[in-house]
């Protein structure tokens, strides 16, 4: 018993959860001996001191006992065919079975994340002296720096499922509410920096052109032929901006003059800069889903 | 599956003791675990070389020593990611799993490191290290084994949050607090990942010097000719 009792820790607190087709039996035996050997007056008084017999079990709570080897290879084949999930992931090993897989753990990764994403849940905003000094705000490009858009010429398209597509400009935009905030800018290689950027709310301008705000995405090409999809809901968050302004000066031609996106609830390849037309759609051109996408990258991309 | 039962009988062709140790779902969070721990740390590693740095982007200042890229997963970022958004969730599955059981069976009791093993680790640790005199053994697991297991919890505990700060800044912001701010993250998620890699190695040593006995347990459940049997 003592044996027992140092192997098992637990027992004395709480009964053993394993093998209660043993133990019971035990149980039941000790208390009928209590019974043939006591006064029946005293016999629940005697239940309560029932003793176990003293067998030792392992550390999942059955008993140590004998085994043949005959029944062992039929219990060692058993417990392994029930380690078959384990091998199922063997897949991953596969080349023929790997991608499928890796796509499908990220489709789930980014189906968990538009569960989790808060329609109206702000993402975190700063003061100005949290602020990343212009300086220190990185110039990101994925083929040009510069672009050379004609700024004066430079118009925005609009199609899709709107009311009235055509094209934008840039004065129209900036005549919606002007909306400024210090947000957290998350690049997916690891870095990020708090930056100050001043815009339109897109669901502003969305309305301003009669979009069908129950469409699934909204579409975005660039003029270095950069190009983005955005599910509605983030397209729709009140962070989401069409940014014109980044520490009060008009963006640069290095962070996508005249007009990017900018969301703080989403990475920093999804906010795509030198916007050169929206598409307000359910089903994406050409299969196209971002140029970082289309190469492995998640879709969803939020933070 | 049935040459591997038959390799692991070839010694004892008759009757010989046995104990049950580790019931299915134990066994199945160990080895998914296993592999999800070693996909995630080596796809970590690819993502970190991406910006191998705990500080912002200008001025860039590298981590004194970077990890080779031949013992990462994924090939680039992209690939990295895959790998790690994909096992995050196996290992987060089989890490639940096994705490749920723990929990509901009672069995967390014989694991969990609790103050009054603090007393023991040192001893044993002596034993294992120094040559010493090996201590009692008073339970099914040691204070330094109680230590190794319930701090790989920990660290998995850790890196599951951290690593859900990571993943969705705007999201989770308020779990980011108690970790020191956003950009401890980062760094709280590497040191659980230095915990696993030093548990690891530790891990299979002792597996080796107490016998292959252990590792088939870990694989059927039963344990052969068991050491503490009296």
């Amino acid at each position: 018993m003592a044996d027992q009792h140092q192997l098992t820790p637990g027992d004395e607190h709480a009964p053993h959860p394993s093998s209660p087709v043993e133990a019971g039996a035990e149980h039941t035996a000790a208390r009928q001996n209590n019974r043939e050997t006591s006064h029946p007056d005293n016999a629940t008084d005697a239940i309560d001191d029932v003793t176990y017999v003293a067998e030792q079990r392992g550390p999942a709570g059955e008993p140590i006992r004998e085994m043949s080897a005959r029944e062992r290879r039929g219990i060692n084949r058993r417990e392994l065919l029930k380690l078959a999930p384990v091998v199922v992931i063997g897949a991953f090993a596969i080349p023929q079975t790997r991608e499928p897989l890796l796509n499908a753990g990220l489709g789930l990764s980014d189906w968990a994340a538009g569960i989790l994403f808060g329609r109206r849940r702000l993402a975190q905003q700063y003061s100005n002296n949290e602020v990343a000094p212009f300086q220190r705000f990185p110039y990101n490009y994925y083929d040009v720096a510069d672009p050379e858009v004609d700024l004066e010429r430079w118009t925005l398209t609009v199609e899709g499922q709107v009311q009235k597509p055509g094209e934008y400009k840039l004065a129209q935009i900036q005549a919606l509410p002007k909306v400024v905030q210090n947000t957290r800018h998350v690049c997916v290689e690891g870095w990020d920096v708090i930056g100050n950027f001043g815009g339109t709310r897109a669901s502003d301008f969305l309305r301003l052109v009669g979009a069908d705000l129950s469409a699934r995405y909204l579409e975005v090409t660039c003029v270095d032929d950069y190009y983005e999809s955005i599910d509605m809901e983030t397209v729709l968050h009140p962070q989401t901006l069409f940014c014109y302004e980044m520490y009060g000066q008009p963006l640069d031609r290095g962070h996508g003059a005249p007009l990017r996106l900018q969301m703080p609830t989403k990475l920093g390849y999804k906010q795509a800069k030198y916007l050169d037309s929206i598409r307000v759609t359910n089903v994406l051109s050409r299969g196209k889903r971002g140029y970082w996408e289309d190469q492995g990258y998640d879709w969803y991309g939020g933070l | 599956m049935a040459t591997l039962a038959r390799t692991m009988e070839r010694k004892s062709e008759s009757t010989i003791t046995v104990a049950y140790e580790h019931p299915w779902v134990v066994r199945v969070a160990h080895w998914l675990g296993a592999v999800a721990v070693c996909v995630l740390i080596t796809s970590g590693l690819r993502i970190f070389l991406a910006f191998p740095s705990f500080g912002p982007k200008i001025p860039q200042q590298n981590f004194f020593v970077l990890p080779p890229k031949s013992i990462t997963l994924g090939g680039w970022l992209a690939g990295g990611l895959q790998w790690h958004f994909t096992f995050m969730w196996i290992f987060v599955a089989s890490g639940v799993a096994y705490l749920v059981y723990q929990a509901v069976s009672g069995h967390w009791r014989q694991v969990l490191f609790l103050p009054r093993d603090i007393k023991g680790v040192w001893p044993m640790a002596r034993h294992y290290f120094l040559l010493g005199k090996k201590p009692d053994v008073v339970e099914a697991y040691n204070p330094l084994q109680k230590l190794a297991y319930t701090s790989t919890i920990l660290f998995g505990i850790v890196s599951t949050l951290t690593g859900m700060v990571m993943y969705k800044p705007a999201q989770f912001w308020w779990l980011a607090w108690p970790m020191g701010g956003y950009h401890y993250a980062r760094i709280w998620h590497f040191v659980a990942m230095c915990g696993f890699v030093a548990f690891i190695p530790g891990h299979l040593m002792m597996v080796e010097l107490h016998g292959w006995n252990n590792f088939y347990s870990m694989i059927t459940g039963w344990k052969r000719e068991p050491e503490y049997r009296k």
